[in-house]
C-alpha cells in the first residue's frame, strides 16, 4: 500500500527503493524481525528428530521436502528462557551460506516496511548476546523491533561446517 | 567463453592421458604393437596440439619432446629396451602433473622437469631436434618460395602432385598447414601453389570457414607413406589427394576401393578395385594384410570424415556415451530418494487406513515399490564408474614409491572394469595411496633380500577389485616380508597402546596397525610416514560405510581387503527406539539380536554390565547413555543388538525396542552440525521424521564401560593362556 503511494510521487521513488520490508515476530515476549528476503518460508512446529550432544539452544533437525535442517531455538540463543515449543509456535526458515536453517520463534507478527534511516544502532547495554545478535533497533507503532544479525546468530562454528 | 573451452580441453586432456598411461601399460607389460604405440604418441600429440593452442609453453615444449621420442620408436629407430619404458613411464607422470600444473596452478618440481627434459633430450637425434617449434613467423603459407634441397643421390626419385584442402574444422583442431608444408619440405623439393578461387569477397567472407586450398609438387625419394604420414593428424579434416608419377591408373583404382569402403560403390566392384593402390614406390603399412588389402589399406587413409567412424568401427568401436554434469545425475538421485521416502510414507498412511479389503492397493503398493527400486538402481548406476582410472593412478605411486626406496615393484592390477561409485572412487584414492606406499616401504623387501629369501627380485603387489555379494571388494596383496608382528607388539606396547603383558592373537597383532598413533617407520620417511598411520586409512573406509581387514603371512607377504558398499545412498537397516526417539542402526553390522530378560544381566563392578549369550559374556552398551539421551522411564532396555566390530570384538547395543527393517535412504548430516558420536548420518522415515542412523563402532567407542571392559578382556585373556 504504501509502495503504490511512494510510486506515484516521481521524486520520492530514490527513497522508496531505499525501503525494505522486514518481518517482524516475537520470541520470548520480545520483538525481533528479519529482512523479508533472508526468509524463506515460516511453518509451523512440528517435533523435531533431536540430535545428540547438540547444546541445548540446537533443538534437532526437521525434515524439509527431503532437506535435513537444522532448529535453532532463538529464545535460548539470546540467553533468554529455553522455549517449551508447541504447535502454536513457529519456525522461520532462513538460508545461511545457501542451506536452510529453521528458527524457533514464538509467533510471527506482521510484515513491516523500513526506512534504513530509522534504523538505530544498538544502544550499548550489559548483555553479551544482545549486542551480538542484535543489529540495529527500530520504533514501530511505538514498539522496540530489534533487527538480528543472522550471520552472528547462526554462529561461525556451524557455517565452518558447510 | 575461452574459460569453457579451456575447460573442454583440460577434460580431454584427462582422457588422452589416460589412455597414453594405459598405453605405456600395456606396452610394459610387453606388448609392442606398432598400433599401441601410435595410440600413445596420437594421444601425447593431442595434449600438445590442445596445449600450444592455451599458450601453455612448458606443456608444449614437454610434451614434443615427449612425442620425439614416440616418433622415433615408431620409426623403429629407437628400440623399446626397459630403461626407455621406464624413462616414457615417469615422462608420462610428469605430463599428469603438467598438465594439473596448467589447470591448477601451483608449481611443477623443476629438477625434475629438466631431469627429464634430459633424459628424453638423450634420445632424440640431433636433426630431430632442430625441427622444434621455432617461433617462425606464420606469415601467408603462400609466399613460401619453392626450396631446393641437394638430395644426395636419388635412385628412385618421384614427383607428387598433392592438393590439400582443410576444412574448417581442422583449424578448430589447431593444425597449421604451414607446419605440414614444412614437414613435406624435410622430404624433398617442395613447390607450393595457393588456391584461393573459393575466397568470397570481403563482405561475403565467414571469418571460421575455410577457404584456402594448396597444390603440391613434392620431388621426393621417400616412399609414400612418408608423405601420408605428415598429413596423419589432419585426417579426416581435409579433403586430401596425393597422386604420384604415372600412378594415376592405380589411384583411380583406389578411388574405387575408397568408395567400396564406404559402401558408395555396390560390393560387386571389389573385385575391381584389387589392385592395392598404395604398391608404387613403398607398400603401404596394411598392404600385406591378406588377400583384399585394397579396402582396408584405403579406408585406413581416407581422407574423409568418415574415416574416423570406419577406424572405430574396426576396433569394436567404443559405446557410445554421454558426458553429464554430476550434479544433474545428483539431482536425479535425490529426486530418487525422495520418492522412495514418499512410498513409504504413503504405505504408512494406507496401512492407517480403515480399510476392509486392502489386497489390491497392497499389491499396487508392492510394484511401485519395485519400479522405485529399479529406477533407483538405475539412477546409481550412472553413477557408477569402473575403478580403472584408479588403478592407473595408483600404478603411477607404485612406481614412484619403488624409485624413492630403491626396490623393484610392480603393480599388477585385476578387475578394472569393476564398477564403484563416482564419490567411493574419489574418496578411495588417499587410503590407497596410502596402503600401496605402505607395502611398497614397509611389505616389500630389498631386491637383495628377496634373493636371499628365494623370491624374484621384482616385488609385486596386486591390486583387485570384484563385486562380493552386493558389496565391493578391494584387495591389496604384497608377497613382501609380511607382518613383523614382534615388532609390531613392542611399538604398541612402547607406545602404551596395549598392556605390557597383553596376549594378542596374530590378526589382533595385525590389527593393531590401524589404531591411532601407531607407525612403524623406524624414522619418518617423506614416503609412507606423514605422521599420520593406517588408521586414518581405516576412518576414510568406514567414512564410506566400509570396512577394512588385514591379513598377514610371515615371508609370504601381506594382504588388505577393503570390503565397501555398493552406493553411498540407500542401505539397509533396523529401525529402532531409544529413549522414545526412532533411530535406525545398519543391518551390516549386527551379528543377532535377542529380547533380554533380567537372568541374561549380570553386573561387573560399579556400572559394568555384560550379557550372556549361550553361556559367552558381551558387554552392554547402552545406546541411549551414549548418546547422551535421558531416558522418560526406569524400564530396563527391551532388546539388545549384537554388534560386532573391525576387530572382532563383540558388543552388545541396548535399546528399547525394534520396529522394522527395511531400506533407507541415506541423507548426510554435513553441514547441518559437526560430526556427533555414535551418529553416522540421518535418514527419513515413512512418517516424514528423521532419524539418525547410528554407527556401532563409535557408540561402543563412546560408551566408558565397554572400552573399559575390552581392556579387562585382553587382560583375561593373558591370564587365561
Amino acid at each position: 500500500m504504501q509502495s503504490q503511494v511512494e510510486v506515484k510521487h516521481g521524486d520520492q521513488e530514490v527513497k522508496h527503493a531505499q525501503f525494505s520490508e522486514f518481518v517482524s515476530f516475537t520470541v520470548a515476549g520480545q520483538a525481533f524481525c528479519l529482512k523479508i528476503t533472508q526468509i524463506r518460508e515460516i511453518r509451523r512446529w512440528s517435533p523435531v528428530t533431536i540430535l545428540p550432544h547438540a547444546p541445548s539452544d540446537v533443538l534437532g533437525v526437521m525434515n524439509l521436502r527431503g532437506a535435513v535442517i537444522p532448529i535453532y531455538d532463538l529464545s535460548a540463543r539470546f540467553g533468554l528462557h529455553q522455549t517449551e515449543a508447541s504447535e502454536r509456535n513457529v519456525v522461520i526458515v532462513v538460508a545461511v551460506g545457501g542451506k536452510p536453517v529453521g528458527l524457533l520463534a514464538e509467533s510471527v507478527s506482521e510484515i513491516i516496511s523500513i526506512n534504513p534511516d530509522d534504523i538505530q544502532d544498538t544502544p550499548p547495554v550489559d548483555s553479551r548476546y544482545t549486542m551480538e545478535y542484535i543489529q540495529g533497533i527500530i520504533s514501530h507503532d511505538e514498539t522496540m523491533v530489534r533487527i538480528i544479525n543472522l550471520d552472528a546468530v547462526i554462529s561461525v562454528p556451524e557455517q565452518v561446517m558447510m | 567463453m575461452s574459460g569453457s573451452i579451456q575447460d573442454t580441453f583440460f577434460e580431454e586432456c584427462e582422457e588422452l592421458l589416460e589412455a597414453t598411461d594405459e598405453g605405456l601399460t600395456a606396452i610394459e607389460g610387453g606388448n609392442h604393437d606398432p598400433e599401441v604405440v601410435n595410440a600413445v604418441f596420437r594421444a601425447v600429440h593431442s595434449i600438445k596440439g590442445g596445449a600450444g593452442a592455451f599458450g601453455l609453453d612448458e606443456l608444449v615444449a614437454f610434451a614434443h619432446r615427449f612425442e620425439t621420442v614416440f616418433d622415433e620408436v615408431r620409426a623403429n629407430r629407437l628400440e623399446l629396451e626397459p630403461k626407455l619404458i621406464q624413462l616414457l613411464l615417469r615422462s608420462s607422470d610428469h605430463l599428469c602433473d603438467l598438465v594439473a600444473t596448467a589447470r591448477d596452478g601451483g608449481e611443477t618440481d623443476e629438477a625434475h622437469h629438466n631431469m627429464l627434459i634430459a633424459a628424453l633430450d638423450e634420445y632424440i637425434p640431433e636433426e630431430e631436434e632442430d625441427l622444434t617449434f621455432e617461433p617462425m613467423g606464420l606469415g601467408a603459407p603462400g609466399g613460401f618460395a619453392p626450396a631446393a634441397i641437394d638430395i644426395p643421390a636419388a635412385p628412385t626419385e618421384e614427383t607428387y602432385r598433392i592438393r590439400f584442402h582443410p576444412m574448417k574444422e581442422m583449424y578448430g583442431t589447431g593444425n597449421e598447414p604451414f607446419f605440414l608444408f614444412q614437414a613435406l619440405k624435410e622430404l624433398g623439393e617442395l613447390e607450393i601453389k595457393l588456391d584461393d578461387t573459393e575466397l568470397p569477397g570481403f563482405d561475403a567472407i565467414d571469418v571460421a570457414e575455410s577457404y584456402l586450398a594448396w597444390d603440391l609438387v613434392l620431388t621426393s625419394t621417400e616412399p609414400r607413406d612418408k608423405i601420408e604420414a605428415v598429413f596423419e593428424f589432419v585426417e579426416g579434416l581435409c579433403e586430401l589427394s596425393i597422386e604420384g608419377d604415372g600412378d594415376a591408373e592405380a589411384d583411380a583404382a583406389a578411388l574405387e576401393a575408397l568408395n567400396a569402403a564406404f559402401g558408395v560403390a555396390p560390393s560387386a566392384e571389389d573385385g575391381d578395385a584389387a589392385p592395392a593402390p598404395f604398391d608404387q614406390p613403398a607398400p603401404a603399412p596394411a598392404a600385406d594384410a591378406g588377400p583384399a588389402p585394397a579396402v582396408d589399406a584405403s579406408a585406413d587413409k581416407a581422407p574423409a570424415p568418415k574415416a574416423d567412424t570406419a577406424k572405430a568401427e574396426q576396433r569394436g568401436g567404443p559405446k557410445p556415451t554421454l558426458r553429464v554434469e554430476l550434479e544433474r545425475v545428483d539431482r536425479l538421485i535425490n529426486a530418487v530418494g525422495e520418492l522412495i521416502i514418499n512410498h513409504s510414507m504413503l504405505a504408512q498412511q494406507i496401512a492407517n487406513l480403515d480399510v476392509a479389503d486392502m489386497r489390491d492397493v497392497e499389491t499396487e503398493l508392492e510394484g511401485f515399490k519395485n519400479l522405485a527400486r529399479d529406477i533407483q538402481e538405475g539412477v546409481m548406476s550412472i553413477r557408477a564408474q569402473p575403478v580403472k582410472p584408479l588403478f592407473q593412478r595408483m600404478a603411477r605411486i607404485v612406481r614412484e614409491a619403488s624409485s624413492a626406496t630403491g626396490k623393484t615393484c610392480k603393480l599388477v592390477t585385476e578387475g578394472e572394469n569393476t564398477e564403484v561409485d563416482k564419490t567411493v572412487i574419489e574418496r578411495l584414492s588417499d587410503p590407497l595411496t596410502h596402503i600401496l606406499r605402505n607395502a611398497v616401504d614397509h611389505g616389500i623387501e630389498k631386491p637383495e633380500d628377496r634373493e636371499s629369501a628365494g623370491k624374484g627380485k621384482v616385488g609385486e603387489i596386486k591390486l583387485t577389485a570384484s563385486h562380493r555379494s552386493g558389496s565391493v571388494c578391494i584387495e591389496i596383496k604384497d608377497d613382501g616380508a609380511g607382518v613383523n608382528r614382534p615388532r609390531v607388539k613392542q611399538i604398541a606396547i612402547d607406545k602404551g597402546l596395549i598392556p605390557e603383558n597383553a596376549e594378542l592373537t596374530d590378526s589382533e597383532i595385525d590389527n593393531l596397525l590401524f589404531l591411532p598413533g601407531f607407525s612403524t617407520a623406524k624414522e619418518v620417511s617423506n614416503l609412507s610416514g606423514r605422521g599420520v598411520g593406517m588408521d586414518v586409512v581405516k576412518n576414510a573406509v568406514t567414512g564410506l560405510g566400509g570396512r577394512i581387514n588385514i591379513s598377514s603371512a610371515p615371508g609370504k607377504g601381506s594382504t588388505f581387503t577393503i570390503i565397501l558398499p555398493l552406493t553411498l545412498a540407500v542401505m539397509d537397516g533396523m529401525v529402532v527406539s531409544v529413549a522414545d526417539q526412532t533411530m535406525v542402526v545398519p543391518i551390516t553390522s549386527i551379528v543377532e539380536t535377542m529380547r533380554g530378560s533380567d537372568d541374561m544381566i549380570n553386573n561387573l563392578g560399579a556400572d559394568g554390565t555384560l550379557l550372556s549369550i549361550r553361556g559367552n559374556f558381551v558387554p552392554v552398551c547402552d545406546v541411549a547413555g551414549a548418546l547422551g539421551l535421558e531416558k522418560q522411564d526406569d524400564q530396563p532396555p527391551g532388546v539388545y543388538l549384537l554388534v560386532e566390530t573391525e576387530t572382532g570384538q563383540r558388543s552388545a547395543l541396548a535399546v528399547d525396542d525394534i520396529h522394522d527393517q527395511r531400506q533407507v535412504v541415506i541423507k548426510s548430516l554435513d553441514g547441518v552440525c559437526g560430526e556427533i558420536a555414535g551418529v553416522a548420518a540421518a535418514t527419513i522415515l515413512g512418517d516424514g521424521k528423521i532419524a539418525m542412523i547410528l554407527d556401532p563402532e563409535s557408540i561402543i567407542a563412546a560408551s566408558p564401560s565397554a572400552a573399559a571392559f575390552d581392556t579387562e578382556r585382553r587382560m583375561n585373556n593373558a591370564v587365561a593362556s
